[in-house]
């Protein structure tokens, strides 16, 4: 990741959130590239961190949270570690040790209000060292008729992330799924077993790095390998 | 029954005598530190029932994954005292594909394809909402024609009607009203006959594209739909009469699998079952998409919050779903139905020729025989797709059981980075327990027919 040209950064953005590198265009190396295109070298850059004012609404909830959360003694910006804007939608990325009072204020604030949780999904991004597995909430206020997104981000090796299932019951099956596939322990979790695969099934299948099984087609010799390392357009 | 007087002193055990003697491994009894434990899997309830007199009866039944009464292939695990439900729980997975994993290796439009094959019954609002988030992505919501946003609402509402048919259908069969279930699958056959004529497929139809549809209607479409409108009004109301006032439906539904606002919020229940406890919670009304702000329709809503409440808010919302029809069709004008980027619309229209569906002979003629560019734009297009830029977007529609939504996360190439449906059956179906403890063995059928899962959608 050192060696990629830093992109002009945008106004008022200290970091950015590069995810990983993309190199050439057509996914094969080694091959007599005539075209040139295999030469180009890209960060993929995530959408950078939003800067007050965020218009909108946005604002208004915002402002909401940080009191709620001073009021549980707790400063808004130890417990949010910035904010996406994207496709006018707002993402609070929240450190897990204060998830729970962050959720919380959301549900029981009059001013928030978000009666209903959408539930929780897991992303995998392993080039990101520290941060590789996020949970993404998505929550809903009926009586707002508002939306925000809740993401946060634990490293690969301490993959816990306190339960939310006591606030809202219905990340229940949720937070199974994602244990099930990303292998995130919600702690508190009422019963915390795989929901999809069987219950001894090894690995967690949606992480980037589970084995893929590929076909034993062979073609003359010469089998078809697994999809993720199939040549592709990247 | 063969193993009554056998006794084992664990379920491993057990197994590896049956294994030695041949007997059935699945039937025997074992003690456990909570007493002894018979595991049936059918035969005579008296020839266990004496073996086990005198002890603690605490009966565990597995109804399904292959059970008639269960929706598909959908477990669910029961503790009873005499017919008394004490303990429900739901346990699912059966039918999980991978189709979220599948996505991330194939092309954005591709996703499509999978996506219309997760709730089976519900292709169109499938794919809508997987085009509505990768479009809302794309930042080209705006671009989207008139006409591919009507012909979208047309398609979602004849599929809400065509997803209640069914759910009446299964809930009657499921109840022992036969005749329902006739009359429910004989009329989603006419919605069907719709997709087929539009689409070429009655179901997986992979129409709805980002950017627009597949193809426009074709040109008698708009005629034979207005013509089905009047047949199919007719037709619901025969289901309706059959069972609105009916006194043995009643009885089976009228106040079974009873559950309130606080009971829906806490665990996320939207849909019809939302709407049954009184709040007029729809997407279409609080966050119109597809241009839903122009049509005229009511949100229904029933107070009873329970089973009954839940069959007339759906045989209501079908009524709804013609009205919205027409005014669609009365809006319907001649016009692109595919984004006019030519980067990301695709880059062909389907036509129906004598060896079957294909791509239009014009289109064929102008890439093999006109321009080498087109071919080039053509080739490029299908094989590697648009791109898409990195970041992720939330988008929802309101499915015929409650919010169906699509999250997609982007890394800025031309394959979805992660996928994830937030499938309404799923979150719904964590009501079981809720709708179903305390109540007897028979309601349980009565409330997970009300509750309409669809496992294709549960499991993805």
């Amino acid at each position: 990741m050192t060696d990629a040209p830093v992109p002009a950064v945008p106004e008022g953005v200290r970091e950015l959130d590069i995810i990983g590198v993309r190199h050439g265009a057509f996914g094969a190396s080694g091959s007599g590239d005539t075209s040139g295109f295999g030469g180009l070298v890209e960060p993929i850059v995530l959408p950078a961190p939003a800067t007050r004012p965020f218009g909108g609404w946005f604002d208004e909830v915002t402002d909401e949270i940080e009191l709620s959360l001073q009021a549980r003694n707790l400063p808004a910006d130890s417990a949010i570690e910035k904010v996406v804007i994207w496709r006018d939608e707002i993402t609070y990325h929240v450190r897990r040790e204060h998830l729970l009072a962050f959720v919380t204020a959301l549900r029981d604030e009059p001013g928030l209000r978000f009666e209903l949780c959408l539930g929780v999904d897991g992303v995998h991004y392993p080039h990101e060292t520290g941060r590789e597995l996020h949970a993404v909430y998505q929550f809903q206020s009926i009586t707002h008729n508002r939306r925000v997104r809740v993401e946060v981000s634990v490293p690969d090796d301490d993959a816990r992330i306190p339960s939310i299932v006591a606030v809202y019951p219905t990340c229940d099956w949720h937070e199974r799924e994602t244990w099930d596939f990303f292998g995130i322990v919600f702690d508190g979790h009422p019963a915390l077993t795989r929901i999809m695969m069987p219950d001894d099934w090894p690995g967690h299948p949606q992480r980037k790095d589970y084995p893929l099984g590929g076909i034993p087609v062979e073609f003359k010799g010469a089998t078809t390998p697994p999809p993720d390392q199939r040549r592709s357009y990247n | 029954m063969s193993t009554d007087n056998v006794t084992y002193h664990s379920a491993d055990e057990a197994e590896e005598t049956a294994a030695q003697t041949g007997a059935d491994a699945y039937a025997g009894s074992y003690d456990t530190t909570e007493g002894r434990v018979y595991t049936v899997s059918g035969g005579d309830w008296d020839t266990i029932s004496p073996a086990a007199e005198g002890e603690h009866d605490r009966i565990v039944v597995n109804m399904g994954p292959q059970h008639p009464s269960t929706h598909g292939v959908l477990r669910l695990i029961l503790e009873l005292d005499g017919e008394t439900v004490t303990e429900a729980r739901a346990g699912i997975g059966y039918l999980h594909t991978g189709i979220e994993k599948n996505m991330e290796f194939r092309s954005w439009v591709q996703g499509c394809t999978f996506v219309t094959r997760m709730d089976y019954l519900t292709p169109m609002f499938n794919e809508t909402a997987y085009c509505l988030a990768v479009e809302k992505a794309l930042d080209i919501t705006d671009q989207i024609p008139e006409r591919a946003s009507i012909i979208r609402v047309i398609m979602m509402e004849l599929n809400r009607i065509s997803s209640h048919l069914v759910a009446l259908a299964t809930g009657g069969l499921e109840l022992g009203a036969l005749t329902a279930m006739e009359f429910g699958f004989r009329e989603r056959e006419l919605v069907l006959d719709i997709f087929e004529m539009v689409t070429g497929l009655r179901m997986n139809s992979a129409y709805v594209r980002p950017g627009g549809v597949a193809q426009d209607l074709p040109p008698d479409g708009e005629k034979r739909i207005r013509e089905t409108i009047p047949l199919l009004r007719k037709r619901l109301k025969d289901t309706a009469d059959l069972l609105v006032d009916n006194s043995i439906w009643m009885g089976r539904t009228v106040g079974v699998g009873y559950l309130d606002l606080a009971g829906c919020m806490a665990l996320g229940i939207t849909g019809p079952i939302l709407r049954a406890t009184g709040l007029p919670h729809d997407l279409r009304k609080s966050e119109p998409y597809c241009g839903y702000e122009n049509y005229e329709f009511d949100v229904i809503t029933k107070d009873t919050s329970d089973t009954y409440g839940r069959f007339l808010i759906r045989i209501e919302e079908m009524e709804q779903s013609l009205r919205i029809v027409e005014q669609a069709l009365d809006r319907l004008k001649p016009g692109p139905v595919m984004v006019a980027d030519k980067k990301i619309a695709w880059p062909a229209q389907l036509s129906i020729g004598s060896d079957g569906q294909g791509n239009s002979p014009e289109h064929i003629q102008q890439i093999m025989s006109e321009s080498m560019e087109s071919l080039i734009h053509h080739f490029k297009l299908v094989t590697e797709g648009f791109r898409v830029p990195a970041g992720q977007v939330y988008a929802a529609v309101e499915s015929p059981k409650g919010e169906l939504g699509c999250h997609v996360v982007s890394s800025g190439g031309t394959r979805p980075y992660r996928v994830h449906f937030r499938d309404p059956s799923f979150t719904n179906l964590q009501s079981v327990a809720a709708m179903c403890e305390g109540s007897m063995i028979s309601d349980v059928i009565a409330a997970v027919a009300s509750i309409d899962p669809v496992m294709g959608g549960v499991d993805r």
